[in-house]
């Protein structure tokens, strides 16, 4: 169980990692996807791994897992996808602007501010 | 009197949809609500650091459930200055945003800023750590609309690198929340202030991964080199407006560093001992140096104000390295400083773009507006290059004053006045292209050249006159971030007014 999760979190790591490096906008969006997937199961483990434990009190239950990593994965779910919404939205108007899914500045001849033309 | 704390946060959240909803269509009526909006926000933000400044801290507890359960907002001396600060700040830019019109030039601007101002003010007063976060998010997510305002290849490219690495960042946080959840079960600032004592020497390992996760994720939010990358671009083509008021937006990670670094993991506590002399005082002198060369190898204004920008968060970071009661009072005499300074600078950039079409830092014909744009350069730039008789100069002493006991003080020394000379002759260097060659250059015919409007002055004026201000009271000023960081170095009432406050949860009811 521990292996599992922690090598799952591991590989989404490194491959968000590897994704965001490569530069174009759409490996970079995926690959932050990636990373935040890997981060909301960290998240989700900060609170101990627990299996079949009910959150919330009641009667006759020894055992407990933590609440509030649910609660913090959950807002942190919801925040992250709104940002790639945003994202997309964005990367996808500067790709229709400027004809270039390039994250980083491409070098130019004379290099000024440059892409105003 | 209780819920006036949680007003900075409430007051912009209401006026921004009720400008999307009920004034869509009519940039009189948002502009008239916008400018209410900030001016009750100075009201208030004035009313708390008047409440605060006698060294009372204020709690809130949102819903009353008591602090390590409950989200708490707590108002101290540094955070109600924080929030009076961006407060002002904020009605100066509005001003200049509506006399420049820069906020017709695309939707929902002024909503946007509402939003921002809430993110901003909410990240100053929150005593919680996740709740930094979502504030951290909400100042973010509007800082992206407000960014890409306008439109245009060149801002959506910037804002595409923008917000990119603020994702990258955001997604640091979680991983730096979840290590201080897993190894101290609480994200409540003042409970990990307890907490984080207590850990064993020989368990440190998880505490310090999250306490350098965490300063990295600061960094980025003060762009100090190496974590500056997104900062010259973004700030550059962001509209000059917004651009002032991402002055204030460095200034939020300098100030949790300032907070989370004087209570939560102190420089005197063992686990993370040398991260702040080791890690984080070479950054910033690096940060410093290179920001000041930046500013004499800009080609053009608004990338030159950006690495003013790094500059001095540079400075400021090299003071709060060194972690003692008077740097700390240093660094925030400073930090009010820059930002004005900072914004200052944004908005001038913006006067020579509307006077002369462009701001490449190349001799042109004479600019629209040219003596008096030039008369606010001028002020501004000895504001910012730290010559006398400006605050500047005064924040550079007192930075030199307090790394005097330092026993890096050789070094600290030499990077300051060094970047210092630098940045003025980038700053000398720039004036003189923009404003004394222009006079040698014959106007063309087909130049197209629009006055900047009379507001759009007064807002500059005003943010200089504040500057000035900030000068002539700096004995006052000075004595203040002194009784600040002196609260911030004995945080027990701080600690005491948070926990020890009972809420709901206090006396469980009998038969649970």
């Amino acid at each position: 169980m521990e292996l599992l999760v922690s090598s799952a979190i591991g590989v989404l790591t490194a491959g968000g990692i590897y994704l965001m490096l490569r530069l174009r906008t759409f490996p970079v969006i995926l690959g932050i996807s990636l990373l935040t997937y890997a981060v909301n199961v960290f998240l989700f483990a900060s609170g101990r791994l627990t299996v079949g434990a009910p959150p919330i009190l009641r009667d006759g239950v020894e055992v407990y897992t933590d609440p509030l990593p649910q609660a913090l994965v959950l807002t942190a779910i919801v925040i992250s996808f709104g940002m790639t919404a945003v994202v997309v939205m964005i990367g996808l108007g500067a790709y229709l602007g400027s004809n270039d899914d390039h994250v980083d500045d491409q070098p130019t001849s004379d290099d000024t501010s440059g892409g105003a033309a | 009197m209780a819920h006036w704390i949680i007003i900075p946060v409430v007051l912009p959240a209401l006026v921004a949809p009720f400008i999307v909803l009920a004034a869509r269509y009519h940039i009189g009526i948002q502009r008239v609500f916008a400018l209410a909006g900030v001016t009750a926000l100075i009201a208030v933000a004035a009313g708390l650091a008047w409440q605060a400044s006698d060294g009372t801290v204020t709690l809130y507890q949102l819903g009353d459930w008591a602090a390590p359960f409950g989200i708490v907002l707590v108002a101290d001396r540094l955070s109600t200055m924080m929030v009076l600060l961006t407060a002002v700040l904020g009605l100066f830019v509005l001003l200049y945003a509506i006399g420049s019109g820069w906020d017709e030039r695309g939707r929902h601007f002024h909503a946007l800023f509402q939003f921002q101002l809430m993110g901003i003010m909410g990240a100053f007063l929150t005593g919680d750590l996740f709740n930094l976060f979502v504030f951290f998010e909400v100042l973010l997510i509007a800082s992206y609309g407000l960014m890409i305002h306008a439109g245009g290849n060149a801002r959506l490219r910037a804002g595409v690198q923008y917000v990119l690495f603020n994702l990258i960042g955001s997604t640091l946080f979680l991983f730096a929340l979840g290590s201080i959840y897993a190894e101290t079960g609480t994200l409540n600032m003042a409970d990990l202030a307890e907490r984080v004592q207590l850990i064993s020497p020989e368990n440190t390992v998880g505490i310090r991964v999250a306490a350098v996760l965490l300063l990295l994720v600061f960094a980025i939010k003060a762009a100090l080199v190496p974590l500056h990358f997104w900062l010259p671009a973004s700030y550059a083509e962001a509209p000059a407006p917004v651009a002032a008021l991402f002055a204030i937006m460095t200034k939020v990670g300098a100030y949790a560093i300032i907070r989370v670094y004087t209570m939560i993991f102190p420089p005197e506590l063992a686990a993370t001992a040398g991260l702040h002399d080791v890690w984080l005082l070479p950054a910033a002198l690096i940060s410093l140096a290179i920001g000041m060369v930046g500013v004499l190898a800009a080609k053009s204004l608004d990338r030159l104000v950006a690495f003013s920008v790094i500059g001095s968060m540079g400075m400021v970071m090299v003071v709060i390295a060194l972690f003692t009661p008077e740097s700390i009072a240093a660094a925030l005499y400073y930090i009010v400083h820059s930002t004005l300074a900072a914004a200052t600078l944004f908005l001038i950039s913006d006067l020579v773009r509307t006077g002369r079409a462009d701001v490449a830092l190349t001799p042109q014909a004479p600019m629209a507006g040219a003596p008096l744009t030039a008369a606010l350069f001028f002020a501004a730039a000895i504001a910012m290059a730290g010559l006398p008789p400006l605050s500047g100069f005064i924040g550079k002493l007192l930075v030199l004053d307090a790394a005097f006991d330092s026993d890096r003080m050789a070094l600290i020394w030499a990077v300051v006045l060094v970047s210092s000379l630098i940045s003025i002759l980038g700053f000398a260097r720039a004036g003189s292209v923009l404003f004394w060659k222009a006079n040698s250059i014959d106007p063309t015919e087909d130049a197209v050249q629009t006055r900047p409007h009379a507001l759009a002055y007064v807002a500059t004026g005003g943010l200089l006159a504040l500057l000035v201000a900030h000068t002539v009271f700096a004995g006052q000023m000075h004595g203040y971030t002194t009784q600040m960081s002196a609260q911030l170095f004995a945080p027990e009432p701080y600690l005491s007014e948070v926990l020890e406050t009972p809420g709901k949860l206090s006396e469980p009811k009998e038969g649970h």
